[in-house]
């Protein structure tokens, strides 16, 4: 096989992968575009494996790389068939509904990968470029190890093996800055300590590892869990600069382009994100950085609440023209999309119009709710944005919030000292009535009392969303 | 403490203070409840349905109770059967009738008076005067339709043409309002009036059209009720109503003015003006009517021909649903004295709601309460909250010296770089602005395929393991083979998930 023959295969492969993602921006084009990026990949590793154990022929003789021979076909074989069981049995298995966690998961991977490939080509002797070399090992070493740690957190709060609140360490600021700055320093000694003193560079590069590893666990886990959607792209995005920086690091161009592409574009869907929930995008980057603790101003008294039950609604929504259904991760958690497409179908039966408003920022990953309700067969004709749907609110009959709560609270808009002040929510309350679907009257992810819940025209329907929804199904 | 109903003793008054529904509520709240015996009956609830609910069905003793709920304030014998430290909830209409009130603080009674609700927000769900408003603006439209000799909604038959009913509704507070809705529905072309000029978006709302007279805004009043006008805007109204009542079929007058007779709107002569079977329903004829010639409780039929209802027991003309919504409204109003939610009720007189409606306690007139501000007065309406200033937008000049800086950054950086550093560098760079540029315009609704699919990519760094896999080093080898083993995870795992999910959408598709 010849350098050129491996290299003209890359550019083959990075151009799909571009493909692959400008298809995934529409409707029509998506299921092209992740074939796109079945193939690309294929090519790649095909062409790959082939190269890592058959060698390749450089320009030059003394370029050549020797191959692994069947030795290596054997590990590389064996080592991919597990993953590929492990990762389509998961990928089949999961519940649609576990998605952010999956994807959390598969990030730790990528940034795992990321680490070990740098240890690696820490042993690799006959550089033309030691200095540079073990930069981009320090480098790769780096992204990769905050991206793992990172990604195990971001999993373990999504699937509430741990508390999703954020941890304040005293200090939290500088203890990242800080250790960005011995980063910095650790680079440039690694790079001045001679080859052959290999103690101490595997020691500076441990030190290093953990110190990342710490950093990673320490940035995620100063976010609260209501802003997991950003989270979970930004992990997507340093997932991405990890995979470049193995490319750097093995002079690769493959996995630098496409590790930009996926660290760019990532780092764009966070930020919509943000601006989605009007968050400053360091702030959420740089793991809670200037987040003030206690400026919820809690005592304001908003009066009564007044409760509705199914049957209530049922006679509500029996007799409405136009419904409105904003879901949030009370949905997600209840598992009631089914339910709600049931009754959905239903009311659109008796010729009620329903529609989806969607919050940009709802649930616990970007788009997280349009998959659920896919899933559960509700028209994506009728699953609107929130942009789309603010404007219709005022003349709809009824809307129902299920399992939403700061993406519906009108203290972005009326109260300037809210900590979401700012942030654009849908404006349930301009509809005739309200119904919300809650499990208590505790606050939500933002610990924001919600004005709504004490609106003349809203409902409170108390209990777990998907029983209530049946409820409501069963007095329809 | 129980809670006592007695049957009302109101002549025609076919309403209960209580329904098997509120009972269950009040009994949640931890009061216990009887009911006089029939005193359902009229409402369609009898006292099986109360037992059912977990009252107790008394005669007599009924006034022995700890609080009485009532509709209608009570008749100097049912005051007399007070006693001292009781709670009485009723209409009591402190403002006419002051009398009543110090009979009942003399009593020692304590008494809420329903119909003495502040009319803020907040206390809306305890405002009988509401509740009962908006069906009696209902019964007010069908009472009409019903001695109207044509019909509501506009036809073409075979048998001819029939033209739709025009109807005028005075006063658009929530009686007003009500009747539009009705009237509309019913199919009526309708126009409505009020004195207040910022009604005028409900009113349109409701499917009326408002008539406006050309005269200087007349505001709000403090209170949120209407208030009595000037000089002018009196006659320009009457020439309104001059010229709408020969054109009209059906008029509405629901103008109240709260502690004052009802405004006379229409007089005899305008009432002489309308067409003979024309039908006038004035709501306000307990006030002293908002139209010449109206009597209260009575049909009254001009000389002319026109039909002049002055019932004022429209609400008690749908005692069922009337008794439910009085009842609810007290419910509300025990659950705002209940805050233990154990059966003991506390009046908190430092909330300007109870302080309100609390018009007696224990041997003290406490009428008339403090003036209440209502939010929605322009007075009080605090200007709109300041916009959070927008973030600064980078001036033109501080950006390109921003972007010449990191390119001079570059430059120095790039001059002591090698050759093929530079080579995957430009790679890099062009990369990033591809990403960036290529999910620019991605559909919400794919952010979650979009994030799989990068991750499926993202697992490219498998490319680098394979190359590691085989080294001489046996350890290099090892970590190459998990590197391999968790990236192909990655891989796999990604690209069939995001398949799953298209997937979905696919079916949507093909139901479309």
């Amino acid at each position: 096989m010849t350098i050129t023959l491996v290299q003209g295969a890359y550019i083959v492969a990075a151009l799909l992968f571009i493909l692959a993602l400008a298809g995934l921006s529409k409707h029509e084009s998506a299921r092209m575009g992740n074939r796109y990026g079945i193939i690309g990949m294929t090519i790649a590793l095909v062409i790959t494996i082939i190269a890592a154990t058959a060698g390749v022929d450089a320009v030059g003789e003394a370029n050549d790389t020797s191959g692994s021979g069947l030795m290596g076909l054997g590990l590389i074989a064996a080592a991919m068939a597990v993953g590929a069981v492990i990762g389509i049995w998961r990928a089949r298995r999961v519940e649609m509904t576990g998605m952010p966690e999956l994807i959390a998961i598969l990030h730790s991977f990528v940034g795992l990968a990321a680490v070990l490939v740098g240890w690696n080509s820490s042993y690799e002797k006959n550089v033309p470029y030691p200095a540079i070399h073990d930069g981009e090992v320090f480098v790769g070493v780096f992204i990769g190890a905050v991206t793992f740690t990172g990604s195990i957190v971001a999993f373990l709060k999504l699937s509430a093996r741990i508390s999703s609140a954020p941890l304040m360490l005293p200090k939290h600021n500088a203890i990242n800055l800080g250790i960005i700055l011995i980063f910095f320093g650790m680079t440039a000694a690694y790079i001045a300590t001679p080859a052959d003193d290999t103690v101490v560079r595997q020691t500076l590069l441990g030190v290093m590892t953990a110190l990342a590893l710490f950093l990673g666990w320490h940035l995620v886990a100063s976010i609260g869990g209501g802003d997991m959607p950003v989270v979970v792209s930004m992990l997507n995005s340093y997932s991405g600069w990890a995979a470049a920086a193995a490319g750097f690091l093995l002079d690769n161009d493959l996995l630098i382009i496409t590790g930009a592409l996926v660290g760019s574009s990532g780092a764009y869907l966070s930020y919509i994100m943000c601006r989605a929930m009007n968050r400053s995008f360091i702030s959420v980057i740089a793991g809670g950085f200037g987040v003030e603790a206690g400026t919820v101003a809690g005592d304001t008294d908003y009066g009564e609440h007044r409760e509705i039950t199914a049957e209530g609604a049922a006679e509500l929504l029996s007799e409405a023209h136009s419904v409105v259904i904003t879901p949030g991760y009370g949905m997600a958690v209840a598992q009631a999309q089914y339910p709600v497409a049931e009754l959905t179908s239903q009311l659109r039966k008796k010729g009620v119009d329903v529609r989806f408003g969607i919050h940009p920022v709802a649930g616990r990953l970007p788009g997280h709710m349009n998959v659920l309700l896919a899933e559960a067969k509700v028209p994506y004709d009728i699953v609107l944005e929130m942009d789309e749907i603010n404007d219709d609110l005022p003349e709809t009959d009824v809307v129902l919030v299920i399992g939403a709560n700061d993406t519906v609270n009108p203290a972005a808009i009326d109260e300037p000292g809210s900590p979401i002040a700012g942030m654009p929510v849908l404006t349930v309350w301009e509809a005739r009535n309200v119904i919300v679907f809650k499990r208590s009257m505790a606050t939500g992810y933002a610990g924001v009392q919600n004005p709504l819940f004490f609106k003349d025209n809203t409902q409170m329907l108390f209990g777990d969303a998907k029983d209530r929804v049946e409820d409501i199904l069963k007095a329809l | 403490m129980r809670i006592g109903v007695p049957k009302e003793s109101k002549s025609g008054e076919r309403r209960v203070a209580a329904t098997p529904k509120t009972v269950e509520q009040m009994l949640k709240l931890g009061y216990d409840v009887s009911i006089e015996t029939g005193a359902g009956l009229e409402a369609s609830f009898d006292d099986a349905a109360f037992q059912a609910a977990g009252a107790t069905i008394v005669g007599d003793e009924i006034w022995q109770a700890d609080i009485i709920l009532k509709i209608n304030a009570p008749t100097p014998e049912e005051v007399a059967r007070l006693h001292q430290g009781q709670i009485l909830m009723s209409l009591l209409a402190p403002a006419l009738d002051p009398d009543l009130v110090q009979a009942l603080s003399a009593r020692g009674v304590t008494a809420l008076a329903m119909d003495a609700v502040p009319r803020i927000s907040r206390a809306q769900s305890l405002d009988v005067l509401s509740s009962m408003a908006n069906i009696a603006g209902y019964r007010a439209v069908i009472e009409s339709a019903n001695e109207f000799g044509s019909l509501f909604t506009g036809q073409v038959t075979a048998a001819g043409k029939v033209p739709p009913a025009k109807v005028l509704v005075v006063g658009a507070g929530v009686a007003g309002l009500a009747a539009i809705g009705t009237a509309s529905s019913l199919g009526a072309i309708v126009r409505s009036f009020d004195a207040r000029s910022e009604v005028a978006e409900q009113v349109e709302s409701m499917g009326a059209e408002f008539l406006r007279i050309d005269v200087e805004d007349t505001g709000p009043s403090a209170t949120g009720y209407a208030k009595e006008m000037g000089e002018d805007f009196n006659r320009k109204a009457a020439e309104l109503y001059a010229e709408q009542a020969k054109d009209v079929d059906i008029v509405i007058t629901t103008a109240l003015i709260p502690g004052k007779p009802a405004p006379r709107l229409l007089t005899e002569e305008m009432v002489a003006s309308m067409k003979p079977g024309s039908v006038i329903v004035d709501m306000a004829a307990a006030n002293g009517g908002n139209v010449a010639g109206s009597r209260p409780d009575e049909r009254v039929v001009t000389d002319n021909g026109v039909i002049i209802l002055g019932y004022t027991d429209l609400p008690g003309r749908l005692p069922t649903q009337a008794s439910q919504l009085f009842g609810t409204n007290l419910v509300n109003t025990l659950k705002l004295t209940t805050p233990g939610k154990d059966g003991q009720l506390v009046l908190d007189l430092d909330d300007p709601v109870v302080r309100g409606m609390t018009v007696a306690q224990s041997g003290e007139v406490l009428w008339p309460p403090p003036p209440v501000q209502v939010s929605a007065a322009p007075a009080a309406a605090a200007p709109p909250a300041e916009p959070p200033p927008p973030k600064k937008k980078m001036s033109d000049g501080t950006r390109l010296s921003l972007i010449g800086g990191v390119a001079a950054v570059f430059l120095l950086i790039s001059a002591f770089s090698p050759e093929p550093f530079l080579g995957h560098f430009m790679v890099f760079a062009l990369s990033v602005v591809i990403g960036f540029y290529v999910i620019g315009n991605v559909h919400h609704a794919l952010h979650t395929p979009l994030m799989s699919v990068t991750n499926a990519i993202s697992g490219i760094i498998l490319v680098g393991a394979l190359l590691q896999v085989g080294h001489e080093d046996f350890w290099v080898s090892v970590l190459a083979f998990i590197a391999i083993l968790v990236a192909s995870i990655n891989v796999f795992g990604g690209f069939t998930v995001t398949a799953r999910m298209l997937e979905m959408f696919k079916r949507e598709d093909a139901v479309r």
